[in-house]
Order: C-alpha cells, then sequence, then structure tokens
C-alpha cells in the first residue's frame, strides 16, 4: 500500500506527518530545526527520500537543508568532513551563500525610488523533476538561484531581474519569489510568481524570462491598466497533463490562462471574495480547483468566521462550498501561499495548513475534512509526497 | 587559544556543546577569532556577518570582559583575559523581536 509524507514548515520548525493510503491516522516527527523559521520544505521527485529545507531566521540568516533519508536525518549539504575544504585550500560550506550576480543593481522602493537588491531569505525550493541534485531557489529580495550539486552551491540566474526588475516594487509581505513550476512536458519552461511584481515564464530553461500578466486588472495598486509588471500574484498551479493551462490567485482576483500566460481572464465567479493565497489543481481532474477565500486585504481570515475551501469543477467562475469537518463559527486563522497541497491517490487527498497551526486534510477530494495535527506553530508551507 | 560561547542555535547549528576553542594567531583580534570560527564551522559563515561584506549581521552582539565590541572594527584587539583563555568571547543573539 502507498504511504503518505507531508512535510509542513512552519514559524518555529519543521513537522513531517506520515500515514497509509487510508490517510486515517497519522504519526508526527518533529520540530525539526526547533525554533527556527521554515519557509519550505519539498522532496525531490526523482528521489523521494531527498528532501530539501530552508531555515532562516532573523538572527542568523539563511540555512539550506538536505535530508536523504526521507527526513530521519538532516545536514547542511556540503558540510562533511571531507567536503570542508576545496582543493585549492578555500573554504566550502557555501551552502548557505545566496549571492546575486554581477552589479546588484536596483528595484522600485515604497516612496518610488530605486533601492538595491539584498537577499533576506529563501521562500520555496523546487526540485528538479529529473534530477535530484538539481533544484531551484526562489528568494526575498526576489531572485532565482540554481543548484547543480544537491544545494552544497547556489547560483543565481539573474536573467530574471532583467525583466523589468527596476520596475518591481516589494508589498507588504517582502518582494520575493515565492512559486516555481517546472512544466513536466517541456524541460526549458519554468514558471514563476512574485510579490508584488507578477507572473514571469522562461522558454529556455532560466536564461531569460517575459513578464506574462496581460489580462491582470489592478486598479488601485497600479493605475496603469497595461502595466506589464507590479501585479500582486499570491500564487500560479496547473495540472502536470496540461502545462499551458495556468491558475491564479491574484492579491483580488482569482484568473486563469489557456495560452501559457500570454492572456488572462478572471474566473472569479461567485466566490464569496476572491482575495485569498493559495490554489491548487486535483491530481486527476485539471478542470477542479481549490482555493481559501479571505474578507480582505485588510482582515485575513475567512469571511463570517467560517473556514471554507471553495471548488470550482468547471476550471473557474461555478464554485462550491466544502465545509464539512472545517470550523463553521469562530475561526479567524489565515492560510499562507504555500500552505495546500494535492497527492496523488485515488480519490485525491487535498491538505492545507494554517496561521493557527491546524493542517487539515480531506481524503476525497475535499468533501470532508479532518484536522490530522491542530497545533503546530503558524503554518508557512505544507508538500505532500506519495511512497510506493 | 580562545574560549568562544556561541548562541544557543548557532551552537545546534555547529553541533558543538558548550564553548568552543579556537587557535588564534597573535595578534587576536575580533576579526581573527571569527575567520578562525568559521574555518572550523564553516556552515556558520553567513550566521553571523554577511557572505562577502563580512558585515556583522544586525541583530548578532560580541561582547568580551563585559566590554561590547560589536561596533568596534574587524582588527580590534581582544582584551588580554580573551586573548589568554580566561575569559570568553561571547558572541550573542541580541534581545530583539518577540
Amino acid at each position: 500500500m502507498s504511504k503518505i509524507r507531508v512535510l509542513v514548515g512552519t514559524k518555529k520548525g519543521a513537522f513531517i506527518l506520515t500515514s497509509d493510503g487510508k490517510r486515517k491516522t497519522w504519526k508526527i516527527s518533529g520540530p525539526h530545526f526547533a525554533g527556527w523559521e521554515i519557509y519550505h520544505v519539498k522532496g525531490s521527485p526523482a528521489d523521494p527520500n531527498r528532501i530539501y529545507a530552508s531555515q532562516t531566521s532573523g538572527w542568523f540568516g539563511q540555512i539550506i537543508q538536505r535530508s536523504d533519508d526521507g527526513g530521519k536525518t538532516w545536514d547542511t549539504p556540503g558540510s562533511s568532513p571531507g567536503e570542508l575544504e576545496s582543493p585549492n585550500g578555500f573554504l566550502k560550506g557555501e551552502s548557505n551563500k545566496f549571492v546575486y550576480e554581477g552589479k546588484v543593481g536596483t528595484h522600485k522602493w515604497y516612496d518610488g525610488t530605486q533601492h538595491p537588491w539584498e537577499f533576506k531569505r529563501v521562500w520555496h525550493i523546487e526540485p528538479s523533476l529529473t534530477n535530484p541534485d538539481v533544484a531551484y531557489a526562489g528568494v526575498e529580495d526576489a531572485a532565482i538561484f540554481k543548484t547543480i550539486d544537491g544545494g552544497k552551491t547556489w547560483k543565481e540566474l539573474p536573467g530574471l531581474r532583467q525583466a523589468k526588475g527596476h520596475l518591481w516594487q516589494p508589498g507588504a509581505g517582502g518582494m520575493a519569489v515565492h512559486t516555481i513550476i517546472l512544466d513536466r512536458k517541456n524541460a526549458n519552461r519554468i514558471y514563476i510568481a512574485i510579490s508584488a511584481a507578477g507572473a514571469f515564464r522562461s522558454d529556455n530553461g532560466g536564461k531569460t524570462w517575459k513578464p506574462i500578466n496581460r489580462g491582470l486588472k489592478s486598479q488601485y495598486e497600479l493605475p496603469d491598466p497595461d502595466a506589464e509588471v507590479g501585479h500582486c500574484v499570491h500564487r500560479i498551479a496547473l495540472h502536470p497533463s496540461r502545462p499551458d493551462v495556468l491558475f491564479m490567485q491574484k492579491h483580488w482576483d482569482v484568473l486563469r490562462t489557456d495560452n501559457s500566460g500570454e492572456q488572462w481572464r478572471e474566473v472569479s465567479g461567485n466566490l464569496p471574495t476572491d482575495f485569498g493565497f493559495p490554489i491548487d489543481v486535483h491530481a486527476h481532474e485539471p478542470e477542479t480547483i481549490f482555493v481559501v477565500p479571505i474578507k480582505s486585504d485588510s482582515e485575513h481570515y475567512p469571511p463570517e468566521g467560517k473556514l471554507r475551501v471553495y471548488r470550482s469543477k468547471s476550471g473557474g467562475n461555478e464554485w462550491e462550498p466544502l465545509s464539512k469537518g472545517l470550523p463553521q463559527k469562530d475561526c479567524y486563522v489565515n492560510v499562507l501561499r504555500d500552505a495546500m497541497a494535492v497527492d496523488s491517490l485515488e480519490p485525491c487527498g487535498i491538505y492545507f495548513g494554517t496561521t493557527g497551526g491546524q493542517i487539515y486534510a480531506s481524503a476525497n477530494g475535499g468533501n470532508s475534512w479532518n484536522a490530522i495535527v491542530r497545533d503546530l506553530p503558524a503554518v508557512y508551507s505544507v508538500e505532500v509526497q506519495v511512497l510506493k | 587559544m580562545i574560549r568562544v560561547v556561541l548562541p544557543y542555535h548557532l551552537r545546534n547549528l555547529a553541533r558543538v556543546n558548550g564553548e568552543v576553542e579556537l587557535e588564534v594567531s597573535s595578534p587576536a583580534t575580533v576579526g581573527a577569532v571569527l575567520d578562525a570560527l568559521e574555518a572550523r564551522y564553516p556552515v556558520l559563515r553567513g550566521t553571523i556577518r554577511d557572505h562577502g561584506t563580512l558585515k556583522r549581521r544586525p541583530f548578532v552582539r560580541f561582547f568580551a570582559c563585559k566590554e561590547d565590541l560589536s561596533l568596534e572594527p574587524p582588527e580590534t584587539k581582544l582584551p588580554d583575559l580573551v586573548a589568554g583563555g580566561e575569559e570568553p568571547f561571547l558572541i550573542i543573539g541580541a534581545i530583539a523581536g518577540g
């Protein structure tokens, strides 16, 4: 029988939740890296026991951790005794070194002036689909880095910041590459999203990038209706079988594109509010998508204190609330952008974590939910692995 | 030999218990101690000083014999008691945040 492993990043450590394919009883391990902020934990599709974690702290900066045994033990890549010194005598230990390529450059600041890029932390790690030693890191201030040696060293793909980077501006939560999607059908195609710059696509493995934000409307933040960059994209998602169709949860508005981002159209339809953070796609139904509506950008909690996932089976516009098993009164948590994931079992499992420390799971495509753990620190990210 | 006390999270990261003892050539300065520390524990590179610029991270402080050396330049000599191993060099996570 298959086994499920849910990787959870929180404000005070990482947790690993495991279950069998029935997804009824769960074991919890952690906290790993106790006391540190864990922005993201994700396993390699090519080797599920290879897991990368972004460990960060306002005091001590950025650390990359790696496990090669499914999360039982962890190490900072390149830190074993034999790896600590390179042949020319220079020290290694560079797994936490994220230095922008070339001239650092500037981006737009809150007062409209230009401000130099400053590395703060890794928000998202996206391992390669085929090589466990290759992974991409989305960072704040917004840029994308790549490792080809299992996280021992990281090198920026600087073409991204050349895509009108001088016009990008931080939102209230900073300016970070928070989403990275690799196209299973085209190894050269990568999608990323940045708050508050927009969505971007590379068709040559990350060398050059183009903004893909046509059709997005952000009338209060961006008076120019044709602005190519500057949109506050909260999350994008796709179904692996249809990499030209993407869904987006923007600051306000839920949208879709059917041509790889060349043109977007709004599909918010009958949602009670189209503000929110995560969006995800059913593992077996490419037109079935999930969002968690949040009251507004001023009040980051569910409308009416009722936590509801909304599901559309028509790729947007027609939405139904899913509330069975979720708190329907006095609930004032948020669900962050990287805190929703789906598994590939039948029926499809959906998972999401809240800022109140609950991880909710549905083993039936969203029809009903259970809290598989309730009192973790605020949840930053949720990923799921199906192990054979 | 110089004794260095690391903050809790960096002790865990470097996988050490208690103080760290380092050989530092004379003159023993703040910068020389940090160089020796990072040479012994490369995982600490970037956690106390930024990569590249080697500037002290904002919420990390240095103390020696009750003196705050955080704002002093890296070539600042350590007090004799610290250079001689009688007193430790303290690396502190500043009281900040909540």
